[in-house]
């Protein structure tokens, strides 16, 4: 069993409230986007409850609009959440030993849970993993609720939301921006950046996640003597 | 446009698929203490190199070469950096960006 779980949700929420804003608006504009190809705000509920993956059910909205191919689409599902495999490495010593909820905390992980669980401790006489917990539900509970308010909201609206998903390219900026600032060697960012640029060129828009990942572990293997001494 | 049975099938291997690159690491490495040295170092600079990914992920379809150049998503970054650095506010750069951006795609280029 878990033990106090209010209390650690009341000591959570004040470390998820820039993400309760920026949740309930990327899941307003997602909920808009869904409702304008003709999808209820119940097919919304569904996508956030099992899928609980942003960048991925903004790119599943085209495929579930265009032809049916679902090979197409798990590797796209792969390829789009590749990075979590990078999250996952992260959050190995993390995640261990807390038990029942350790499927949940894993499910759960996306960029935003994943960014607080690694770097917010919680008060000392809060459990651990109540506290993780906690973070996950309530991130997954405004990702959730913003997507069903998009979704009743999107057919009323009457101003042409073209250009609303620019909310998640401006997102991924400010969290990118966010993670220079707290750290002095730059190196990681720049050689994301780097592989990224890089695999775009080389293998175009559609297919460069997978090559650039590659690309990034190859660097990080080769300069690890030097990133690491700059990490102490 | 799939039927409802195709689109709950392509729900839940997106569902999947997802649930894949979020439980493979664990999969592989069931007790942290046994992952060796060099899986604890990635997982460290891994983070800030996946945004990084992420930021050209969202840049990946701009064409240089054809009108407008990328020039709102150029101009809408540039506003977000700013008042990113300057406010510090996650909300207010997400919001202002957005809306400098779909005025410069709705009503300038």
């Amino acid at each position: 069993m878990i033990k106090n779980l209010p209390k650690a949700f009341k000591a959570a929420f004040p470390h998820t409230i820039p993400v309760l804003t920026g949740f309930i608006f990327l899941g307003i504009a997602y909920g808009i986007l869904m409702s304008g190809r003709g999808f209820g705000w119940y097919w919304i509920l569904l996508t956030s409850v099992v899928v609980f993956a942003g960048a991925l059910q903004f790119v599943g909205i085209s495929l579930l609009t265009s032809v049916f191919d679902p090979l197409y689409a798990f590797l796209i599902a792969i390829s789009v959440n590749a990075r979590h495999l990078f999250y996952g490495i992260s959050m190995l010593e993390k995640f261990s030993g807390t038990g029942k909820i350790k499927p949940y905390l894993i499910f759960g992980m996306c960029d935003e849970t994943f960014s607080i669980l690694c770097s917010t401790e919680p008060p000392e006489n809060v459990d651990k993993r109540a506290f993780m917990f906690a973070v996950t539900a309530l991130h997954q509970s405004y990702w959730v609720v913003g997507g069903v308010i998009g979704g009743l909201i999107g057919p009323l609206l009457t101003f042409d939301t073209y250009g609303i998903d620019f909310v998640m390219t401006a997102f991924f900026v400010v969290i990118f921006i966010n993670k220079w600032r707290a750290s002095k060697n730059h190196a990681p960012a720049l050689i994301g950046l780097g592989a990224a640029t890089a695999g775009v060129l080389v293998f175009g828009a559609d297919n460069f996640i997978i090559p650039a990942m590659i690309l990034i572990i190859v660097c990080l293997t080769v300069f690890r003597k030097q990133l690491a001494k700059g990490e102490e | 446009m799939p039927t409802i049975t195709q689109a709950l099938i392509l729900i839940a291997i997106l569902s999947l698929g997802t649930a894949i690159t979020r439980f493979l690491p664990f999969v592989f490495f069931p007790n942290a203490e046994s992952a060796p040295p060099y899986v604890h170092y990635l997982g460290k600079m891994l983070p800030t190199a996946a945004i990084s990914l992420l930021v050209v992920y969202c840049f990946r379809e701009i064409e240089l070469t054809a009108a407008p150049h990328g020039l709102p998503e150029v101009i809408a970054i540039a506003a977000v950096a700013a008042l990113h650095i300057w406010k510090k506010n996650t909300l207010l750069s997400i919001a202002a960006g957005t809306v400098v951006y779909m005025g410069l795609v709705q009503f300038v280029f």
